[in-house]
Order: C-alpha cells, then sequence, then structure tokens
C-alpha cells in the first residue's frame, strides 16, 4: 500500500499543491463504495475507497445514519477478502463508523474467526475492534477467548487484550473483574508494554480495595518492572499509597520513600521525572526529602531537550510556592533560562525567581523583567504581574521599584484582562501596604484618564470613592474623577458621580464644591447620572462645610448585609403577586444559603483585587459573627466576645463529622455544630443536637436552630443558646447527642425516599473552659503596657507544677491554660535553661485587658515551679486568673 | 483512568494549519468546530518557534502540547494539565519516527497523503482509546507495513500482481501528463 493513490483528475495540476483528495466528494465517495459488493473483489481498490471515506471522516464530515448503515454493510463484505492490508482497513473502518447494537451482530462472527485466527495482527486487531463495538450479552460469549488473549505469547495480542479490558471495565466492570488471574500472571509478562498495559488493569480492577493496592506496590517496588512506563505507574500508584496510608514523616520514616528516590537513579529520563515530581508532591515533605528531587531536576534545567527543561522548571515552581528556601539552589540554571527561546519556560522561569528571590535581588529582577515583558504574549504578562503583586506583599519595603514597574506596564499596549491583572494588583497592595496607597492611587487615577475598559474604569471609581477620602490631601482627586463625569460613558459617569459623592459625605471640608460639581450632572443626558446626582444632592445635607449625618452615610454607602440571591428571590415573589404594599427590605430573609458542592468548587478559587468583596474576610471571627447576626434568635445577644476554635466531636471517617465552635457572648454563649452527612446514600432532615447540661450548673437553655436538610457532603450548622451570668466565667462539661431523620438516597437519581426514620448518633462530649472567657489580643510592647497598668491590680503567687517532661511542655500547658497570647516570642523556651520567663496577653471577657508574667524554674528532678504575676485592668479579674491556674 | 498516563489527541497539520490526519481521544472537543478551534490556536500559537531539531512543548487551556515540524509538516501530541511532559514526547518521538520510516524518509505533505491510510494505521497502532499501546517507532512502523504481504495469497503471486497494478497505474499516469 506504499504506492500512490491516484485520482486522475488531479494529475494535472500537479505542481499547485498536489492533493491526491483534492476535489473528493461524500456521494462520489459513496458511489465508489459500491465496489465493496463486487463479486470479484479488487482489493486495493477497496483499500482506496476506505482511505477517502477515513479522510472525508478525519476531516470532519459526518455520514448520515443510512450513509453510514449502507457503508457498514458494504464494509462487512470486505472480510471475504484475503489481503490483509484491506482487512487493517477495514477494522479501522468499522471503528470510526461505531455500528448500532443491532448491526454489530453482522460482523461478530467474522471478527471472533479473526480472533483465533493464525495470524497475530487479525487476533490483535480483531480483539481491539470486538471491545469497542460490542455490549454485555456478547462480551460473555467471547470472555473464554479474551482470558486467553491476554495471557498470549505474542505481545501484541496480549496488550491489545488488555487495553480492550482497561475500556470494558468502564462499562462492563463484573466480567473484567473476572479476569484478574490472567491478569496478574500478565503483570510478570517479559515484554515491557504487556506489563504496563497488565498493571494498568490490574489497579483499575482493585482500586477500590487499598490493602490489595498496598500489597500490589510493596510486592512491585521490590522486584523489577522493565518499562519505563510501567515505572511511571507504578511511581503513581506508590504516591497514592503514601498518600493514603498519612504517615507523618517528621516522626517516622515515609514508607516506599527509599524506592521513589532510588527511581532518581533510573536511565530513563521519564521514570527519574515521575519520581521527582512525586517527591516534591508528598504532602507535608521535608527539605531532606525534596533535596534528591531537586537536584535531577535542576540538571534537567540545562538539558538541551526542552521538554526537559520545561518539566523541571514547571515542577521547580510549584515547588517554589510552598518551599521556596530548596529551590533557590537552582536559581543561577533560572536566571540563564530567562532567555531561553521557548516563552513559556523563560516565564516560568522568572516567575519561579520571583517567588524564590531575596530582596537584595528584587531590583536586578525586575530589570531583566522590564526587557522581557515587551517579547511575550498577555498570558504569559498575567503570570508575571500576578508573581510580582505576591512579590511585593513578601517585601513591602520593596513596593517602590514594583508598583513602578506595574504602573509603567499599565500604560503599555494589552488585552482586557491582562489591564485587570494589573489593576487588581495595585489594588491588593494599596489595601495591604499602607505606603503604598497615595501613589498607587495616583497610578490608578492617571490610567483611567485612558482607559479603554468600563468595567476597570467603575471598578477603580468605586475603589477610589472608598480610600481616597481617606488620604492627606483628598482634594486632588477631584479633577480626574470629574474629567470622567465630562468624557466618559453613561455607565462611568454614573459611577464617578457617587463616587464625587462619596468624598463630599467623607470630606466635609470639600463639600461645597463637591455640590457644585454633583449640580452640574442634573443635566446630564442620561436618567442614571441624573438620579444619582439627585439623590445625593437631596441627602448629603445643604452643601454647606456640616458633617453628614451618620444615618445618611450608613444609607448611602454602608455595606449591603442582605444577601443579594435572597433579595433577588423575594423581589421577584413581590413582582408576582402585586400588591398596594411598598416593598419592604425587612422582609428579605438573612441567611445565607450553603451553597450546593459544585458551586463551591467553582468560587473555590479566592476571588482576588476589585472582584473581591471590600473588607475580605480576614478572620473566621468575622465570618461567625456574620453567620450568628443572621439568625434572628440571636441578634439579642449583643456583640460576640469570642468564638472557640473547632473541637472535633467525632472520630475522623466517621459516617457524620460534627465539630462544635464555642462562641462566648456576654451572658450568653452558643454553640455551633458544624455537620458534614459522609454517606452518599443518606439524606438527614431536622438534625439538631440534644445537649444535656446537667454538668455545667450555671448554664440553661434558651434555644435551639436544627437543620432542616443535611444533604451528602454539604455542611450544614445546627445551633444551640444557653444563657448564663454575665460577666461570669461559668465552665461546664456537656454531652451531646446527633438526633435526625434519616430518608434513603437514591444515588444514580439523587432523589431522596419520602419516608424517614427517626434516628440518634452519640457524639464525643466536650467543656467550656475557662480560656474561653479570653481573648488572644498581642501587645507590642509588653513592658510599657505592664508599666502603665495600676501596679495596685497585681496579683503575685507561686505554683508548683509538679514534675513535668520538659519546660516547654509545662510553659505550653499554661499558656492553653489561659488562652492568651504569648508575646515577644517569649513562648519558646531556649533548649536545656533551667528557668524561662514568659509574657501573656488579653481580653477578660468584659473588655478586661489583663497582662501576665510568667516565671518557670524546673530543677533536677524535673519539678517545675512558677511565679505568676497578673495585672490587668480590674482588680477582680486578677484573682480570677489565680483562680483558673489554681483549679487547672 | 486518572492515574494511568493518557494520551488527549494526535495531530498531524500541514503548514497552513489545515489538517491532515486527527484522532481525538477525550470528550474535551465534543464537535469538529471545537476541534478545528483547537487545532486553529495550537497551530497560530507554535507557527513561529523552532521545532525543527528538538521537541517543543507549550500550554493550551490546560493542555500539555508537545510538538515537532519536519518539512512542511507539524506533529502535535496533547495530553492534560498534569500528565508526565517525558511520556507525551515519548509518544511523539514513536509516531513521527514510525512515519519517517513508512514514508521512507519523505516526510512532507505529499507524500503524507499520498499515504493516509497508513498514517493513519500509524496512530491506531500508537494510541488506543487514549491509552499508550506502543511508543517504539520501528515496532510501529513494523506492525503497519506488515500488512502489505498478504499471507493468505502465494508470495509470487502477490507481488507480481502487485507488479503488475502500479505498471498500470504509472502508465495511465504518464499517458494523462
Amino acid at each position: 500500500m506504499a504506492q500512490p493513490l491516484v485520482k486522475k483528475d488531479d494529475d494535472r495540476d500537479e505542481e499547485v499543491d498536489y492533493s491526491p483528495f483534492m476535489g473528493i466528494e461524500k456521494g462520489a465517495v459513496l458511489q465508489e463504495a459500491r465496489v465493496f459488493n463486487d463479486p470479484q473483489l479488487d482489493a486495493r481498490k477497496c483499500s482506496q475507497v476506505i482511505t477517502k471515506l477515513l479522510y472525508l471522516l478525519n476531516q470532519g464530515e459526518t455520514f448520515t445514519k443510512f450513509e453510514a448503515t449502507d457503508v457498514f454493510f458494504a464494509v462487512t463484505k470486505l472480510f471475504q477478502s484475503k489481503d490483509i492490508g484491506l482487512r487493517r482497513m477495514v477494522y479501522l473502518m468499522i471503528k470510526e463508523i461505531s455500528p448500532s447494537a443491532d448491526e454489530v451482530i453482522i460482523v461478530t462472527s467474522s471478527l471472533m474467526k479473526d480472533m483465533n485466527s493464525r495470524t497475530d495482527m487479525y487476533r490483535a486487531n480483531a480483539i481491539r475492534v470486538l471491545c469497542r463495538i460490542i455490549d454485555g450479552t456478547l462480551l460473555t460469549q467471547i470472555e473464554r477467548y479474551l482470558k486467553q488473549a491476554i495471557v498470549d505469547k505474542n505481545p501484541v495480542v496480549a496488550s491489545a487484550a488488555l487495553v480492550s479490558g482497561i475500556h470494558l471495565l468502564q462499562t462492563t466492570p463484573e466480567i473484567v473483574k473476572r479476569w484478574s488471574n490472567e491478569v496478574q500472571e500478565a503483570v510478570q509478562s517479559r515484554a515491557a508494554l504487556v506489563q504496563f498495559h497488565a498493571l494498568a488493569l490490574l489497579h483499575q480492577i482493585r482500586q477500590n480495595d487499598r490493602l490489595a493496592i498496598s500489597k500490589l506496590v510493596t510486592s512491585l517496588t521490590k522486584g523489577t518492572v522493565r518499562s519505563p512506563l510501567a515505572q511511571c505507574l507504578l511511581i503513581r500508584y506508590t504516591s497514592q499509597v503514601i498518600r493514603e496510608s498519612g504517615v507523618n514523616s517528621q516522626t517516622v520514616d515515609r514508607p516506599f520513600y527509599d524506592y521513589l528516590e532510588g527511581c532518581l537513579r533510573h536511565k530513563a529520563e521519564m521514570v527519574i521525572f515521575e519520581a521527582a515530581k512525586a517527591i516534591t508532591e508528598l504532602s507535608n515533605v521535608t527539605t531532606r526529602e525534596l533535596t534528591p528531587a531537586i537536584t535531577v531536576l535542576q540538571l534537567f534545567l540545562s538539558s538541551s531537550k526542552p521538554v526537559l527543561r520545561f518539566a523541571a522548571v514547571r515542577t521547580l515552581n510549584k515547588v517554589a510556592m510552598t518551599h521556596p528556601m530548596p529551590v533557590t539552589s537552582c536559581n543561577i540554571d533560572m536566571e540563564s533560562l530567562i532567555s531561553d527561546q521557548n516563552r513559556s519556560i523563560a516565564t516560568l522561569a522568572i516567575t519561579t525567581l520571583l517567588k524564590t528571590g531575596n530582596e537584595s535581588s528584587v531590583d536586578r529582577l525586575m530589570k531583566q523583567i522590564t526587557n522581557f515583558m515587551s517579547d511575550i504574549a498577555d498570558e504569559f504578562k498575567i503570570v508575571v504581574v500576578e508573581a510580582i503583586r505576591s512579590l511585593c506583599l513578601k517585601f513591602p519595603l520593596k513596593y517602590r521599584s514594583l508598583m513602578n514597574f506595574l504602573s509603567n506596564i499599565l500604560r503599555e499596549e494589552g488585552g482586557f484582562d491582562y489591564k485587570k491583572a494589573i489593576v487588581d494588583s495595585i489594588v491588593i497592595l494599596i489595601r495591604d501596604i499602607p505606603d503604598a496607597k497615595e501613589s498607587g492611587l495616583l497610578h490608578l487615577c492617571e490610567f483611567i484618564e485612558d482607559c479603554e475598559f468600563t468595567y476597570l474604569s467603575t471598578q477603580i471609581l468605586h475603589f477610589l470613592g472608598n480610600e481616597g477620602p481617606k488620604t492627606s490631601d483628598p482634594s486632588k482627586y477631584i479633577r480626574y474623577i470629574y474629567n470622567r463625569v465630562i468624557l466618559e460613558n453613561a455607565t462611568v459617569r454614573a459611577s464617578a458621580v457617587s463616587t464625587l459623592a462619596k468624598f463630599g459625605a467623607m470630606v466635609d471640608t470639600l463639600k461645597p464644591r463637591v455640590f457644585i460639581l454633583l449640580r452640574r450632572c442634573l443635566f446630564d443626558n442620561d436618567d442614571e447620572v441624573r438620579d444619582r446626582a439627585t439623590l445625593y444632592l437631596n441627602t448629603l445635607g445643604d452643601g454647606s462645610v456640616t458633617e453628614t449625618h451618620k444615618d445618611v452615610k450608613d444609607f448611602l454607602f454602608g455595606s449591603f448585609d442582605i444577601p443579594l440571591t435572597n433579595l433577588e428571590i423575594t423581589l421577584k415573589n413581590y413582582l408576582q403577586n402585586p400588591a398596594e404594599k411598598p416593598f419592604d427590605i425587612t422582609s428579605v430573609p438573612r441567611e445565607v444559603k450553603s451553597q450546593p458542592l459544585a458551586e463551591k468548587k467553582a468560587t473555590g478559587k479566592k476571588p482576588t483585587g476589585l472582584g473581591a468583596p471590600p473588607p475580605p474576610p480576614t478572620s473566621a471571627a468575622d465570618a461567625y459573627e456574620r453567620i450568628l447576626t443572621a439568625i434572628p434568635e440571636f441578634a439579642s445577644f449583643g456583640k460576640l466576645f469570642k468564638s472557640s476554635a473547632p473541637v472535633e466531636l467525632t472520630e475522623a471517617e466517621t459516617e457524620y463529622a460534627v465539630n462544635v465552635v464555642k462562641h462566648i457572648f456576654d451572658s450568653h454563649v452558643v454553640f455551633q455544630y458544624n455537620c458534614t452527612n459522609t454517606i452518599a446514600e443518606q439524606l438527614l432532615e431536622n438534625v439538631t443536637v440534644v445537649v444535656d447540661a446537667s454538668e455545667a450548673e450555671e448554664f440553661s437553655e434558651v434555644g435551639t436552630k436544627p437543620i432542616k436538610s443535611l444533604p451528602y457532603d454539604t455542611p450544614a450548622q445546627t445551633f444551640v443558646a444557653y444563657e448564663k451570668p454575665e460577666g461570669i466565667p461559668a465552665i461546664g462539661k456537656f454531652s451531646n447527642t446527633l438526633r435526625f431523620t434519616v430518608k434513603e438516597v437514591d444515588t444514580s437519581t439523587g432523589e431522596a425516599e419520602d419516608d424517614g426514620v427517626e434516628d440518634e448518633y452519640q457524639l464525643e462530649d466536650f467543656e467550656v473552659v475557662a480560656a474561653d472567657y479570653i481573648l488572644k489580643v498581642g501587645v507590642s510592647n509588653f513592658k510599657n503596657a505592664w508599666e502603665s497598668m495600676d501596679a495596685e491590680s497585681e496579683r503575685v503567687d507561686e505554683y508548683g507544677l509538679g514534675a513535668r517532661e520538659s519546660l516547654t511542655e509545662a510553659v505550653n500547658a499554661v499558656i492553653n491554660l489561659l488562652g492568651m497570647q504569648p508575646c515577644e516570642g517569649t513562648e519558646v523556651v531556649t533548649s536545656n535553661s533551667r528557668s524561662h520567663t514568659c509574657l501573656l496577653s488579653g481580653v477578660y471577657i468584659g473588655n478586661v485587658k489583663v497582662l501576665v508574667r510568667l516565671s518557670f524554674g524546673i530543677d533536677g528532678s524535673k519539678d517545675v515551679a512558677m511565679k505568676l504575676a497578673v495585672r490587668s485592668d480590674d482588680v477582680n479579674v486578677s484573682d480570677v486568673i489565680h483562680e483558673i491556674v489554681a483549679s487547672g | 483512568m486518572d492515574l494511568c498516563p493518557s494520551v488527549k489527541n494526535i495531530l498531524l497539520l500541514d503548514s497552513e494549519g489545515k489538517r491532515i490526519a486527527a484522532k481525538y481521544f477525550s470528550d474535551d472537543w465534543p464537535t469538529n468546530t471545537a476541534k478545528e478551534a483547537f487545532e486553529k490556536t495550537v497551530f497560530t500559537k507554535t507557527q513561529k518557534t523552532n521545532a525543527r531539531t528538538e521537541v517543543e512543548i507549550a500550554m493550551f487551556e490546560n493542555n500539555v502540547v508537545v510538538y515537532k515540524f519536519v518539512q512542511d509538516l507539524h506533529f502535535y501530541v496533547t495530553g492534560g494539565e498534569d500528565e508526565n511532559e517525558v511520556i507525551l514526547s515519548t509518544v511523539l518521538q514513536g509516531f513521527f519516527d514510525a512515519i519517517d520510516i513508512l514514508l521512507r524518509g519523505n516526510v512532507e505533505k505529499k507524500e503524507a497523503l499520498e499515504n493516509l491510510d497508513l498514517i493513519l494505521l500509524c496512530i491506531d497502532e500508537i494510541v488506543d482509546g487514549g491509552i499508550i499501546l506502543e511508543t517504539d517507532a520501528t515496532t510501529i512502523a513494523g506492525k503497519v507495513a506488515s500488512h502489505s504481504i498478504d499471507s493468505g495469497a502465494p508470495l509470487s503471486e502477490q507481488t507480481l500482481s502487485q507488479a503488475i497494478a502500479t505498471a498500470r497505474e504509472h502508465l495511465t499516469r504518464s499517458l494523462l501528463k
């Protein structure tokens, strides 16, 4: 078949881009396919026609159902020919057409005959074709032959059967699983690729049996796996086993690490790289474990093959995110890659350097990047911008040169995504580095003077409105903003009006000038611009230099704490049922619905920059406070004093995972139980926690809030509230039982049955302890703080802590008991020291500041003595601290 | 499937980015339009790079693409984002080395189109449904080429009839010129 296919009419214009398929047309080729029906088959001619049909399919041409059936039946006739070449094309054609179930029956007998042929090539190919087109019932008929083929001495046949097995496992796993003996035998094959395919199939057959996989890996890592591909597979399985064994390398040597490390010395590059990558991806990998992997990757960096350089630099880039230090040894090689022909490699090298670089190398690096930026595509530039942003956050002192760099590239040509990345970065820098604020805002102002993207302009104007008034000279921004009102489209004009109004509201001295500008906007030809201007003019006062009323500020610019989705639903309902009554915004539920899992994954990437809700949720405390204030029953409890870290109430990997967060209010305690249902076949409803507070006498239950519905893998919270004496650090022990109605769920449809069964689940106990009433609040200068407090409030006493393992252990025990913030790094005990002083600071419930000075001493028999000195704003609190220590 | 190295597609394009042979093993590109769009991106973004001496590499839409150009032919192999780059390049190396053997060193568009059947069979022997079947060029070429001799028919007869067919084609060709 190496001869050229010739179409007569093409020959004439051979010089002009000759193609044997020029002018080919589906209808004509389908006509030609009639030769398949000739009584005297011309194998060459038939092969050519099949090639033409395949060419058409390959070019994206489709056959109608009728045409496909027609071609399929014609092709089946060709099984009469004994020409191997033609038969190969027939196989290919059948796979391409993928006949329907009722048509398959026509060819099965021919293919089964080929499967048992003497010719290996027939056997191998017939297996692959047959397995591609048959269903379960037919499969049981040929199963016997497939099992034989798996252990066939011809490697091509064995591989064909094994690979087909991998595909069939997706559709008919119960049949393929019966072949594991044969597959196991094939794993021992001397043929490299058979071993690879057998290993892949065996692993998939057993993938749900962790023990079996672990055994498989243990035995194979000791033996010799011949094929590099199989070796790569084994490395992947090994890392999976390591991951699931969850052994912490800090304490014990990681199992199988030696095997991975040994693979770094394999002769095949693909194995070396796979092993190096596997090591870098180990969880909690130590520097000692990383070093050999980084060494081989470093060698790859100077390889002549771009693929190796790319693979190495990409992996090192990932490592640099978590372990920048070990990667610094590659910096010199990295720097030479900045000029790599392949821009992907260069970009990865730069971003890696930005991650590993130290403060002194920043300026030099920036110079190199400036040259580099002009000749790469936007997508690479975005990566670089993001890397520069994180570098700047790491070295805030270098903000000047980095900010300059960003503003320079902001002026250059670029698409929306690139510009947005730069603006986002500047915004984040302004937010996190106070010194960078003024220069950053001016850069943004200059940018909107000449910005073609409405979205970016409005976002910057909004940001300017929030930040500009707080600067030392807000008036200088007014000009930039008002220019927008004159020159831009309606959307930008409207947001410029809002920004102006914000300046007017926040900066009283600017108010008269802002009013003049706003009045001019009343003649704008756009509704929204006029409306906004009117609103602001009527609410912000009379235009004189007076302070804007706080209520007005809150109304105009306050945060909008109603979830938008809830508002949307309520508004829709309101419109559907027209009423005389005006819409009442307080009727919107404030409860945030827990998002379905899929959605959460999509939003998993934390929005940054302008898109992020301004003040970003900085701490868990903010988030808790928001959740709690959204629940009307708890709104009257006042301000949240402290939320504890979650305490697990269930063992890992049980049916239901529950942990509790203790929220302390002045005279109430709210327990927030975070529940997760880990059983896909169950839906839990009316989930509550029944709390037995008999060992917590001072507490009395005031309310609970159940979870209405707890579907699989979607965490939700139930709350129990207790009243306690005001301002008193009441302590006690609580035992808990999870109570719920369980409904069976059909996992294929996701629908739950109607009838449920009541059930209970025992949870572990937890305690409210004294430390729950003390907030960790650090002070920067303990000595000053200590001396500024009334010496009268000081209470000093000495305690014997008994025999302790070490001084460190004793110090930590006291810190945990008090739940206070160690200051000036005094929680660290220098090794072998006989004495130690630890400084703690915190805020006691009722907003009482407390400082503690602890002096420890340890004697030869490991007995620890402690002197405790407390000062606080309230003498009683000093006594309380002593009581806590005395009773702890 | 997740742990097994897998190939998402194998492409052979000409110097204008037109498809000569393409085989997709992944559902990432469900329609022909999506496939063509992918080929266009890959072609335009790689066109200007020098992938003639060594296999080059790039990333598109969370895929790793390794590629090599020979004369007016562009060879591509695509894998997932986390795929071992060296494995993909081994597949690519096997692909174009096998083509080099099958086309007897004349690796160019015209020759490739005239032997499209060999190229399609070649791809079929390298990857089956995304799983790598074979990466050794000689073995691949051997499997593809072995079919030109029919074991069913006597060897002498076969070669004679083949010779006559070839002669006839050459004759018609020269007559029509």
